[in-house]
């Protein structure tokens, strides 16, 4: 029998759902720990194995100068990255703070905020590091996650779609929120990876899973406006979870500028 | 077997024979503000007294003040996922265990794993001219599609004349409705087709034989007592008022002259540009459509690697992995994918079936969250050609 691959999971600025979601696949975690050596997720366990990795999961986004440096590190001692979830992959719910002054934020809530050392914006691990494959979602889905292990021990392509949400939507016979109720639902924007989990509780989306691979996020904001949200509602729906992800800022930019100087176009 | 006059009563016994037979009776139910297939064991799952409005990009129920079961246009999907899953196991092998050989399960898997076969009632006539295309598509070239062959031919097919039309409804165009049995493709296959008629002689189903297992199990509610009068002129007078009626209250138009050659001259149309411009690559036309056929077929593999299954799944040329070939997505833009659309909708379609890929059925225009309608951009395409 070949050495079953090591596995680490690491964890940066984040709440840890990602890594729930992981510890969450409980009938697949004995087999799964058949096929990968679980060797460093203190999340489930002290015991770690000293590194080299094969693979490593890394959950959160880069806020701290130290965080900027362990990032690197993480690099080094890992022959695969996969950063998992929306905090990983574009900066999380935290990349608020890109949109404003980070130095008022601390003063405002922390005593004694000479003891903090953050970082000005809140970014994803690829813009420091090469990452190996982007796993989406707040938090990410376990079949997804369960995929993407599985295509790695394979060493197969993971089955991961770039499309919209409405795809998944029709495909499990959801009726359709926004057609039919004129709730506003960011879905036709957004990457699938749910399940359409909102629409078929009837809930419109909430950009999870962050941009689409073609997302035309002006034409989804006129048809926010058309159901009748105001700028600073459509601003409030891009600038959730993905709010750092590019199209996303840009949108939410759009509206922020709309509202600071109505009927100019101004440049995101 | 002459058509035949059932009262509520009488539809109410002919789906009690289908289930005798073994049928999983699938028809319209009101889901989540819309009409969507379910279950039908009784008449009460019907939406009886429910009608809607559809028009670009908004979809309403109503209450009527009528007991009509079946006065509503196309609802949120035609029959085709009864036939063509959104999601299918094409084949399927485990590894053995120890000295054992692999097991290999050649499909169809859920087929073969004892679906029931399935009575559609209410298939309005768009939809079943949409059958008739997907047949045409997936049976009749060189490799059939054999889970869909399977599916279709265990199903009972019960059509409905379409009374309400809604506001996105062009069949009349696309010569597939209002009644069953117009259409382009093959013989529109149905086993019976009602029109529903509400007048002073009472509320009842004037129903036509299509097949003999249609007029075998008519025979079998007459030959059980069951109200099956044959119709009278009153009653086919009636029944062709319905359709006269549906044919002029079609909310829609499409112009069809000429309009394989106004497509495949129109490819670098500024349209396009335009329309894309508010199209938001999201798929919902071509998922709602009912005669989109296109899929994506890949396998996936489990955690321990012993289980391998090639799996098929609902795809969109709205999808940018649609295209992808090496090197990267043929039709990068959007622009590029909503002319694929249209173009093989309305044009690429006759040239490689024989017929239109449009049935008019306005899903894809009420369903579309940006309110896009594909005969108003054909008309932009008419105008935009008058001028060049
Ligand atoms: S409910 Fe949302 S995700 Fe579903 S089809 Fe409508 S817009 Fe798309
Ligand atoms: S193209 Fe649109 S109107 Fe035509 S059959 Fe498809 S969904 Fe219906
Ligand atoms: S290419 Fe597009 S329009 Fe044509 S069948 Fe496929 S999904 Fe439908
Ligand atoms: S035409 Fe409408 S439904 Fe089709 S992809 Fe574009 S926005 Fe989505």
């Amino acid at each position: 029998m070949t050495a079953r691959p090591k596995l680490a999971v690491w964890k940066f600025a984040s709440c840890d759902g990602c890594q729930l979601t992981l510890l969450n696949c409980e009938d697949e975690l004995v087999p799964l720990a058949g096929e990968i050596e679980i060797a460093y997720f203190p999340e489930a366990t002290r015991a770690v194995v000293e590194g080299p990795y094969d693979v490593s999961l890394v959950e959160g986004s880069i806020t701290t100068p130290a965080d900027l440096e362990r990032i690197h590190q993480v690099r080094a001692v890992s022959r695969r990255l996969i950063t998992i979830g929306a905090c990983a992959t574009s900066g999380g719910i935290q990349a608020l703070r890109n949109f404003a002054d980070v130095a008022e934020f601390r003063s405002v809530v922390y005593a004694h905020p000479e003891y903090l050392e953050t970082l000005d914006r809140s970014t994803p691990v690829a813009a420091h590091v090469t990452v190996d494959f982007e796993l989406r979602g707040c938090p990410v889905d376990r079949h997804q996650l369960l995929e993407l292990l599985s295509a790695e021990l394979a060493g197969r392509r993971p089955r991961i779609p770039t499309y919209s949400v409405c795809v998944e939507c029709k495909r499990r016979g959801a009726v359709c929120v926004m057609v039919a109720g004129g709730a506003p639902c960011l879905g036709p924007v957004t990457q699938a990876g749910c399940g359409a989990l909102c629409p078929a509780y009837s809930r419109g989306c909430y950009g999870c899973f962050g941009p689409q691979d073609t997302p035309n996020t002006r034409s989804e904001a006129d048809r926010l406006r058309a159901l009748g949200r105001d700028e600073v509602e459509v601003l409030r729906m891009f600038r959730t979870f993905n709010a750092a992800a590019e199209p996303f800022r840009q949108e939410s930019r759009r509206h922020e500028a709309a509202r600071q100087h109505p009927g100019q176009e101004v440049a995101p | 077997m002459d058509t035949r006059i059932l009262t509520t009563d009488g539809l109410q016994a002919l789906v009690d024979a289908l289930h005798a037979r073994g049928f999983e009776v699938m028809g319209p139910v009101v889901r989540d503000g819309a009409i969507a297939f379910g279950r039908v064991r009784a008449l009460t799952d019907l939406p009886a007294g429910w009608g809607d409005e559809q028009e670009p990009g908004r979809y309403r129920l109503h209450r009527r003040d009528d007991p009509l079961l079946f006065a509503f246009a196309a609802g949120v999907q035609s029959a085709k996922p009864l036939f063509f899953p959104a999601q299918e196991v094409l084949w399927r092998v485990r590894a053995g265990d120890g000295e054992a050989s692999p097991t290999v399960e050649l499909t169809p898997v859920a087929v073969t794993a004892g679906e029931a076969p399935v009575a559609v009632l209410g298939v309005r006539s768009c939809d079943l001219a949409a059958i008739g295309i997907q047949d045409t598509v997936l049976l009749r070239r060189t490799y059939g599609d054999a889970a869909y062959a399977l599916r279709r031919e265990g199903t009972f097919v019960v059509a409905v004349t379409c009374s309400h039309p809604a506001d996105t409804c062009f069949c009349v165009s696309m010569g597939t409705g209002p009644r069953p049995g117009a259409g382009p493709g093959p013989a529109a296959p149905y086993d019976l087709a009602m029109t529903e008629v509400s007048d002073e002689l009472g509320h009842r189903f004037v129903v036509e034989v299509g097949s003999d297992r249609g007029a075998d199990l008519l025979a079998e509610l007459v030959a059980r007592g069951v109200d099956a009068a044959e119709a009278r002129p009153a009653d086919r007078v009636a029944a062709d008022r319905v359709v006269a009626e549906a044919t002029a209250r079609m909310g829609r138009r499409l112009d069809t002259d000429g309009l394989k050659e106004l497509l495949y001259a129109a490819a670098e149309s500024p349209v396009w540009d335009e329309v894309a411009s508010r199209c938001l690559a999201c798929g919902n036309c071509t998922q709602v459509c009912p005669t989109c056929f296109c899929t994506d077929v890949r396998d996936v593999t489990d955690l321990t690697g012993g289980l391998v299954e090639r799996e098929r799944v609902w795809d969109s040329c709205f999808d940018a992995e649609y295209s992808y070939i090496h090197g990267g997505s043929v039709r990068a833009s959007t622009r590029s994918r909503y002319r694929q659309w249209l173009t093989h909708k309305l044009a690429a379609w006759e040239d490689q079936f024989g017929m239109s890929g449009c049935v008019g059925c306005g899903r894809c225009i009420t369903w579309c969250p940006a309110a896009i309608d594909l005969t108003a951009e054909v008309a932009a395409l008419r105008d935009e050609g008058g001028r060049a």
